[in-house]
């Protein structure tokens, strides 16, 4: 193994600590079991939710994913609208995010002068420190008539021919709550994009440029290649951000068990059907059934985290990674 | 042996009404009418396990806890949480000094989880208890508190006259099969208001709640359709609309959406001004929601021993069909006797003194004949090691 080779001087080639302080013990103990205790928690978690979800998994099996069916009352559950309505949601909110987030992290990366980065920085790092149900209600007061009163009837206008655009719009549903969710992930994005950017060597722009090339053309060679994985990251952090988000979509997004058949449709997600339903659960198979949808969601993010690994890693092969790795 | 206080209150306004209540319960008693009340078969904890005869409880006063002191923790419905918060308030100020309480307003289904647990001294309901919830918490009693309509409000531009509606079309609306405002249906029951050509827009709860409960119970009563394809639910399958959460967020959405249409508990309506539909009742009588007309809904209804009864589409005259009654939950057996005896006398004023403060809140207060009833189950059910726990150790 290398890794031999790469022990400090003092540790001996059969593992025994020479001269080493007690106090190196006690750090080795303490931040392991700071690592133990994050994997216990999470296996925890696993065991508690299978087994409370136990009934409905037994009952409804895989049939759970796809079934639509939602009816407390007769016992009957499926998940498919809120799995449906969880990754519209998200997907469209990361897709939305990632472009205006990398946009302003280059605005104030390459573009901005220091008089105007510090303080539309701080502005938009201000945005994470917004509790998700002021989102919520400034979803449900402000932008919900705008959308209902003037964006609209102007999409549906002139944007109606396209699939799954068909109004009337509410000011509740998915395209409010996608809105809201972008708004909710852009600090996220915006704040890691801009370190990675900004993380990108000097050499490398200067070289480009001293070849001829635009701004853009830099932006384009230059920089975004050596940071994407980074910026990928912080859009993997930005969907989980969005996928778990539970109150402010709530209040915008309709809460319906229908499956959307429109942007304008209410919908309904994974993480706000458990919060709108399990307090007065009309039965012990509909607790069941929420937390099988909890289970769910916990299993979805995982994925959605090993898979923005395996992304990264893919993306990063045999080149230089960057700080968020 | 029976112990009459001979002291009716110290509030010397307060006991006009109980005096009247009490006087009722006197001439039904003399009169032999309290028969039909109390089904036949009451469920009884005494010791030779018989069926309890009606008793005298003529003479009890509503402050007969006056020297009680407790500790009581309750929990549920949040509907009826600011009727309890004041009835504890107004209790420990003008009846017994000695009774702490502490509500806590965590939603009927947690009401129901903490008292199957017994981590409370009761809860409180707005849907009734399951059969299999029940079957979790042998000895359970629900004792009607209140009552508490359910209004459907609207938001169509330019209409003046108040809407109308009979049960059949409102479930017709909420399954998705009268889809306009123009909707023949509906223009029959509206002569001269200006219906819009327009789509309806449902909203519902989003929220498991005891008044979407009430809502689907009556539109199960007046749809053979809903009854088989929905059914009464806190949390239905709706086959159509959006959902808000809370009266707040349904009332939200019916303000922001022309041609919409909701449904929210009174006082909410009240408080906000909004619109309140005129509904069918099953005498063919088109009635507003008020405290009076949800009372009605009350009377003359069969009461069975453990009060879970639906008051929905009342055959009564003048009674607004959809409303429910709001259930204390406590074990008929109870484990601690002073605990035990504060709790049977502040129900046994709430149902009496207690009822005034409802209509001050915008409850609908307990028809007299249900006063009655449920006077008769607090003397004779709840018990303390097989004992009636009404007037014991006075």
């Amino acid at each position: 193994m290398q890794l031999t080779e790469m022990r400090p001087d003092f540790e001996r080639a059969d593992g025994v600590l020479a001269g080493v302080e007690p106090r190196e013990w006690l750090f080795r103990g303490i931040v392991g079991g700071a690592a133990l205790f994050v994997f216990v928690v999470i296996i925890a978690m696993i065991y508690e939710l299978t087994r409370q979800a136990w009934p409905a998994i037994d009952a409804f099996g895989l049939g759970f994913l796809t079934s639509t069916t939602w009816n407390p009352p007769s016992e009957q559950f499926g998940a498919a609208p809120f799995i449906i309505g969880t990754l519209v949601t998200s997907s469209l909110a990361l897709v939305l995010g990632t472009i205006i987030g990398v946009g302003s992290s280059l605005f104030l990366v390459e573009v901005a002068p220091r008089c105007v980065r510090l303080p539309v920085s701080y502005t938009v790092e201000l945005l994470a420190a917004i509790p998700s149900v002021v989102y919520g209600l400034w979803g449900v007061f402000v932008l919900g008539p705008w959308i209902q009163h003037t964006a609209g009837p102007f999409i549906v206008r002139w944007f109606g021919w396209l699939p799954w655009v068909e109004g009337p719009a509410l000011g509740v549903g998915v395209f409010e709550a996608v809105l809201i969710l972008t708004i909710m992930i852009l600090p996220t994005i915006v704040a890691i994009s801009r370190d990675v950017i900004g993380a990108v060597p000097r050499s490398q722009r200067e070289g480009i440029l001293a070849l001829g090339a635009t701004r853009w053309e830099m932006v384009r060679i230059a920089v975004l290649p050596y940071a994407r994985s980074g910026i990928l990251g912080a859009a993997i952090l930005g969907l989980a951000r969005a996928i778990g988000e539970t109150l402010a979509v709530a209040l915008v997004i309709g809460n319906s068990t229908q499956v959307p058949d429109s942007i304008f449709s209410p919908a309904y997600t994974m993480a706000s059907v458990i919060a709108n339903q399990f307090r007065e659960a009309e039965n012990d198979m509909h607790v069941a059934a929420l937390i099988y949808i909890g289970l769910l969601l916990l299993i979805i993010t995982l994925l959605v985290n090993a898979g923005a690994r395996l992304l990264v890693w893919r993306v990063t092969k045999g080149q230089i990674t960057t700080v968020i790795e | 042996m029976r112990i009459f206080h001979p002291r009716f209150g110290p509030a010397g306004g307060a006991c006009g009404l109980a005096l009247a209540l009490v006087g009722a319960a006197v001439l039904a008693a003399c009169g032999g009418s309290r028969g039909p009340l109390l089904a036949e078969g009451t469920a009884s904890v005494t010791a030779s396990g018989s069926p309890v005869p009606a008793v005298d409880v003529s003479g009890i006063p509503p402050d007969v806890g006056s020297s009680d002191e407790a500790q009581i923790t309750a929990a549920g419905s949040t509907f009826a949480a600011p009727l309890y918060t004041r009835w504890f308030i107004d209790y420990r100020a003008r009846v017994a000094a000695g009774v702490r309480s502490n509500y806590q307003a965590i939603g009927s289904g947690g009401g129901i989880q903490n008292i199957i647990r017994k981590t409370i001294d009761f809860g409180a309901t707005d849907a009734p208890m399951t059969d299999r919830e029940v079957a979790k918490a042998p000895g359970i009693q629900h004792i009607p508190t209140a009552i508490g309509p359910v209004v459907v409000t609207y938001n169509i531009n330019g209409i003046s006259q108040p809407l109308k509606l009979d049960g059949p079309t409102l479930a017709g609306i909420y399954l998705g099969k009268i889809a306009k405002w123009s909707d023949p249906a509906i223009v029959a029951q509206n002569a001269g208001a200006r219906l819009p050509d327009a789509d309806i827009i449902v909203v519902h709860r989003s929220d498991g709640s005891g008044t979407s409960y009430t809502f689907t119970d009556y539109l199960s009563k007046v749809s053979a359709d809903w009854a088989e394809g929905v059914g009464k639910s806190k949390n239905p399958q709706w086959p159509k609309g959006i959902g808000g959460q809370g009266n707040d967020g349904v009332t939200q959405y019916v303000r922001q959406n022309a041609n919409s249409i909701g449904y929210v508990e009174l006082i909410f309506a009240d408080k906000n001004n909004l619109p309140k539909a005129q509904l069918k009742n099953a005498s063919g009588e088109y009635i507003t929601p008020t405290t009076q007309s949800a009372s009605l809904a009350a009377q003359g209804v069969t009461l069975p021993p453990d009060y879970r009864v639906s008051i929905v589409n009342s055959r009564t005259s003048g009674a607004y069909p959809i409303s429910t009654f709001t259930w204390i939950l406590l074990y008929r057996e109870q484990s601690d006797a002073s605990k035990g005896k504060a709790l049977v006398d502040i129900l046994w004023w709430a149902i009496h003194d207690g009822q005034r403060t409802s209509q001050e809140l915008d409850y609908a207060a307990l028809p007299a004949d249900v006063v009655r009833a449920v006077e008769q189950t607090l003397a004779t059910q709840i018990t303390y090691d097989g004992r009636p726990l009404l007037r014991a150790g006075r």
